[in-house]
C-alpha cells in the first residue's frame, strides 16, 4: 500500500469522490500555488469503497476552500496544524461561483463573449439553484433547470 | 453612478420620485427643454427597435441634449467582431449616457460594468426590457392616479412576453393587486410566475375566456402573439387571432377601464377601439417618453 507522509500545515481534503481529485486540484487553482500537494487516486474506502484524497501542505488561509461546498458537500476538510487535525471544516455553499460551471444559454451574452468569466450566484441555498449573473439561467448542479 | 438594468433595481419609493418627475414634465416641458443641454446620448441598438430607440432619442432632442449612435450590429463595430465591454469603453469617451439594446441576454449588465457612464437597458433579448415596464407604471399612475389596488387583466401570449413578466414583478410590490391571466393552454403565464405569485399570497386566476372577466377588469393589458416566438408557422397562425379586443367586447368592460398595449399591435386590438376613451395604448407611447426623459434626468443627476 502507498504511504503518504503526515503534513506539518494545511489541508486534507478527505473523502472525495473516486477521480474527482483532478478537477478539484483545479477548481482550487493548485497548480498556482508554489506548495507541495499529495494527490491519491483511488484510496480504499470502507465508507465509499474508493474515494480520492487531496494533501495540501500551505497557510490555511491562502486557500478559499467555498466553491468545494459547490462541487460536492460531501467531502470532509481536515484543517492541520503543527501536524495535528485543528478543525473540521464546514463547508458552506459561496454566494458566488467564477468559471466553475458554464452557462449555456444560447441567448446568454457570455455564449459569444468569449473572455467573460462565467459568474453564478447563489439562489437558493436549499436546493442548490444557482443562477447565471447575466441571463439568469438556473442551474442545479451544473445543469440547466 | 447608477445604471438601469432590471425594472425592480429601483425601489417603489425610487420609482414615486422618477414618476412625479415624469408628471412635470408633462405639465410644464418648457421648464426641461435645456436640462441636458451639451450632454450627448449614446443609442447601441444591436438589433432593429424603431420604437425604443426612436422613444429614446425624442426623450433627450426633447432635454436638449444631442443623439449618436447606431440602429443594427451591422453597422456597428460588433460587425468587426468587436465586444461589448470593448465598444462601451469607448462610448464612455463620446457619450454621456448609453441606452443600449442588444439580442443577448445580459449584454447591458455587461456594458454597466465597464462603463464609464449610465447605462441603460434598452432590452436584452427575451429578458427585460425595464423601460416598457417603467412606460407601464407611468401611465396607470398618472390616468387612473395610483398603482394599487387593481384587478388586472393581462391577455394574449403570456408565455413569451418579457412585458407582461416584467410588469407582474414590478406591480406585485404594490398593495391590492389581483391578476387575471387570460391566455390560450399554450401561452400561459410560466410557472416561475405563478409560484411567485403563491409564495407571496397574491390573488391571481388563469383563464382562457377574455368576455367571461371583461366586467371585473380595471386594467387590461393585450399583448401581441409575436411569430418570431414560434418554430411552427401553423401554431402562430392558429393563436395569432386567438383575441381580439372589439366594440362588442368594450361594451362588457367597466365604464373607467383602461385598455394598454406595449404595441406595436398587430390586429388584437381593432382599430375600432382606437376612438374609445378607455383606449390608452397611444397615450402609453407618449408616457414612454416622459419616463425616459425623467431617467435619463435622474441617471445623469441633473435634479
Amino acid at each position: 500500500m502507498l504511504n503518504v507522509g503526515k503534513i506539518e500545515e494545511g489541508f486534507v481534503l478527505d473523502h472525495i469522490q473516486a477521480g474527482q481529485s483532478l478537477s478539484i486540484y483545479e477548481h482550487l487553482q493548485l497548480d498556482k500555488l508554489d506548495c507541495t500537494v499529495a494527490i491519491i487516486k483511488n484510496a480504499r474506502s470502507e465508507k465509499m469503497g474508493k474515494k480520492d484524497i487531496l494533501k495540501v501542505e500551505c497557510d490555511i488561509d491562502m486557500l478559499d476552500l467555498d466553491v468545494l461546498a459547490f462541487i460536492n458537500h460531501n467531502i470532509t476538510v481536515n484543517v492541520i496544524k503543527n501536524g495535528e487535525i485543528v478543525e473540521k471544516k464546514e463547508l458552506v455553499l459561496p454566494q458566488q461561483i467564477k468559471n466553475v460551471i458554464k452557462c449555456h444559454n444560447p441567448r446568454c451574452i457570455t455564449s459569444i463573449e468569449q473572455e467573460l468569466p462565467h459568474i453564478f450566484i447563489l439562489a437558493d441555498p436549499e436546493k442548490e439553484v444557482y443562477r447565471c449573473k447575466y441571463c439568469e439561467e438556473k442551474y442545479h448542479n451544473g445543469t440547466k433547470l | 453612478m447608477r445604471h438601469l438594468m432590471n425594472p425592480l433595481d429601483f425601489s417603489v419609493c425610487e420609482l414615486d420620485t422618477l414618476f412625479d418627475l415624469a408628471n412635470d414634465i408633462e405639465r410644464n416641458p418648457k421648464k426641461y427643454a435645456h436640462a441636458c443641454d451639451g450632454k450627448i446620448l449614446a443609442t447601441c441598438f444591436y438589433e432593429p427597435s424603431t420604437r425604443t430607440r426612436l422613444s429614446f432619442e425624442s426623450a433627450m432632442t426633447r432635454l436638449g441634449g444631442r443623439v449618436i449612435g447606431f440602429a443594427d450590429q451591422n453597422s456597428s463595430s460588433a460587425a468587426k467582431g468587436e465586444s461589448v465591454s470593448d465598444t462601451i469603453r469607448v462610448i464612455s469617451c463620446y457619450a454621456d449616457i448609453c441606452a443600449m439594446r442588444h439580442p443577448k441576454e445580459g449584454a447591458p449588465m455587461v456594458a454597466s460594468e465597464k462603463s464609464g457612464i449610465p447605462v441603460i437597458n434598452a432590452g436584452d433579448g427575451g429578458h427585460y426590457h425595464p423601460t416598457q415596464t417603467l412606460t407601464d407604471l407611468l401611465t396607470i399612475r398618472s390616468l387612473r392616479g395610483r398603482l394599487d389596488h387593481f384587478t388586472i387583466g393581462l391577455c394574449g401570449d403570456l408565455k413569451f412576453g418579457r412585458t407582461v413578466h416584467s410588469l407582474i414583478s414590478a406591480l406585485v410590490r404594490y398593495p391590492g393587486i389581483r391578476f387575471l391571466f387570460i391566455s390560450p393552454d399554450e401561452l400561459r403565464v410560466p410557472d416561475y410566475i405563478t409560484e411567485m405569485l403563491k409564495e407571496k399570497g397574491i390573488p391571481y386566476e388563469e383563464v382562457i375566456s377574455l368576455e367571461e372577466v371583461m366586467p371585473q377588469l380595471d386594467l387590461l393589458y393585450m399583448t401581441r402573439v409575436q411569430k418570431e416566438r414560434f418554430f411552427n408557422e401553423e401554431d402562430y397562425v392558429r393563436l395569432k387571432d386567438f383575441y381580439i379586443l372589439d366594440p362588442a367586447k368594450m361594451e362588457l368592460a367597466k365604464e373607467d377601464m383602461l385598455v394598454l398595449h406595449p404595441l406595436p399591435r398587430v390586429n388584437e386590438i381593432s382599430v375600432e377601439v382606437d376612438d374609445d376613451p378607455r383606449a390608452a395604448y397611444f397615450k402609453q407611447a407618449q408616457y414612454g417618453v416622459y419616463v425616459r426623459m425623467a431617467l435619463i434626468l435622474t441617471l445623469l443627476e441633473l435634479v
